[in-house]
């Protein structure tokens, strides 16, 4: 298990973090900090936890023991200032079938900041959506639908970006196009948590394993 | 900061235009309650008694029954889709209080099943023989009674969400929290019907929903952040 060196102005930072599944040890005394511009691999085997571990990153789990700090200060007392701060795609990519691309995407932008019409339409045909606005995700292909989802990301002021298996689905000139997108953000001080299976090519990447030293 | 300018009435209509839009593209989902409820007051007479005394003493307690069973009916849909698509966990990151957002979708429930029941209700309560001078009554009660459904049936609904299948716990959990409301709804109209004032009746009715519209989305809220964090 590898430990980054923790100072204190890390966005987010994680000490000693321990969690059990199902009487199953994910992780335990995992410690690292997540500084603006970082971009942070989670890797691990199938099941080694890496979902659990964003869901706990992201304020979503709180099955865990140790400590999280956000900007230095404890987690659990300022949730609503993380919220404006926290990008969070999921496995579950929040598309709904029977709304259309436009539909959807206005839906997630609004929940986290002010919508700009036009930068909708712009990050729709960034992610190879133009001409699709107003069509039912149902009728869309299962890349189709996660691109939807992934267009949030060129619209989001978000400063911490949490993202598992974004990835999935995705074609190879997508994955390239997603990779250089995420290595300009960080660039300019978006820290990315991520999981994939993919062999990322980004320069500043960091990477913890999560079931390394497993019982 | 960025979210300058964020409104948050802004964010709470676009959540109220998306829950209308993706309610009504699964339009027949929306007729079942609806049919359930009509097919309990149509077959009640057929099965117990046709005669019209007896059908104009129990008509109030009927339709109420039945509008009851619907709402629950409909409740296992409420967090049903969000929380199977991820739409649950933005909602429950997002920024914007849960609680106002939990308000917005009992609304769209209601809207959607409460709100068409009360309008047959006239109708329902005319073949059940019950005289024309207390339909509104009866409207009223429904009105003052159904909303309460709603914000209660949202906790069970919320507590469940995560479960594979929490129709049967949904009403456990929530049937007997509903007595009281099922209690002075029917009663309102016996009241009215035996020529007693019902203002108290009408009082208590209001009182309810004024507690459970303030304090049932606390709970729902709280039991949404439980079911996502499972």
């Amino acid at each position: 298990m590898s430990i980054p060196a923790i100072t204190p102005s890390a966005l987010l930072e994680a000490s000693e973090l321990s969690c059990e599944r199902d009487d199953r040890r994910l992780f335990s005394d995992l410690s690292f900090a997540v500084h603006a511009g970082d971009v942070v691999q989670i890797a691990g085997a199938n099941g080694a936890g890496k979902t659990t571990l964003l869901r706990i990153l992201a304020g979503l789990y709180h099955g865990y023991q140790g400590n999280l700090f956000f900007n230095g200060e404890r987690i659990d007392a300022q949730t609503a200032t993380i919220n404006e701060t926290l990008l969070f795609i999921g496995h579950k990519s929040a598309v709904k079938p029977s709304l259309t691309v436009l539909e959807n995407l206005r839906f997630m932008v609004a929940l986290q900041q002010r919508v700009d019409e036009r930068s909708l339409y712009t990050a729709l045909e960034t992610v190879g959506l133009a001409g699709y606005e107003d069509v039912q995700c149902q009728n869309l292909s299962a890349g189709q639908q996660r691109r939807v989802a992934l267009a949030r990301l060129w619209v989001s002021n978000a400063r911490l970006w949490v993202l598992d298996e974004i990835f999935t689905a995705i074609d190879l000139s997508g994955v390239a196009q997603l990779e250089a997108f995420l290595a300009r953000k960080a660039d300019q001080g978006v820290a990315i948590i991520l999981t994939t299976h993919h062999r990322l090519s980004l320069p500043s990447l960091k990477k913890i394993t999560l079931g390394a030293g497993h019982v | 900061m960025s979210e300058t300018g964020h409104s948050l009435l802004f964010v709470l209509r676009v959540v109220l235009v998306r829950e209308f839009l993706a309610a009504f593209r699964k339009r027949q989902d929306l007729a079942n309650p609806l049919v359930f409820f009509v097919l309990v007051v149509v077959l009640f007479p057929l099965g117990v008694s046709p005669e019209p005394d007896f059908l104009a003493k129990s008509s109030a307690g009927v339709v109420w029954v039945a509008a009851l069973l619907a709402m629950m009916l409909s409740l296992e849909r409420m967090f049903r889709s969000d929380f199977d698509d991820g739409g649950l966990e933005q909602l429950v990151l997002s920024p914007q209080p849960l609680y106002l957002i939990v308000q917005i979708k009992v609304f769209v429930h209601w809207c959607l099943t409460g709100l068409p029941l009360i309008l047959l209700s006239p109708l329902l309560g005319t073949m059940m023989h019950l005289p024309a001078e207390h339909l509104p009554i009866l409207c009223l009660t429904l009105l003052l009674g159904t909303p309460t459904l709603s914000l209660i049936g949202s906790i069970g609904a919320a507590l469940t969400v995560s479960l594979r299948s929490g129709g049967v716990l949904i009403s456990l959990i929530i049937l007997p929290l509903t007595i009281p409301v099922l209690i002075f709804g029917t009663g309102t109209v016996l009241a009215s019907v035996d020529g007693l004032a019902v203002g108290g009746y009408l009082a208590i009715l209001g009182a309810i929903l004024a507690l459970t519209f303030t304090l049932a989305p606390l709970a729902c809220a709280a039991a949404l952040k439980m079911s996502v964090a499972s």
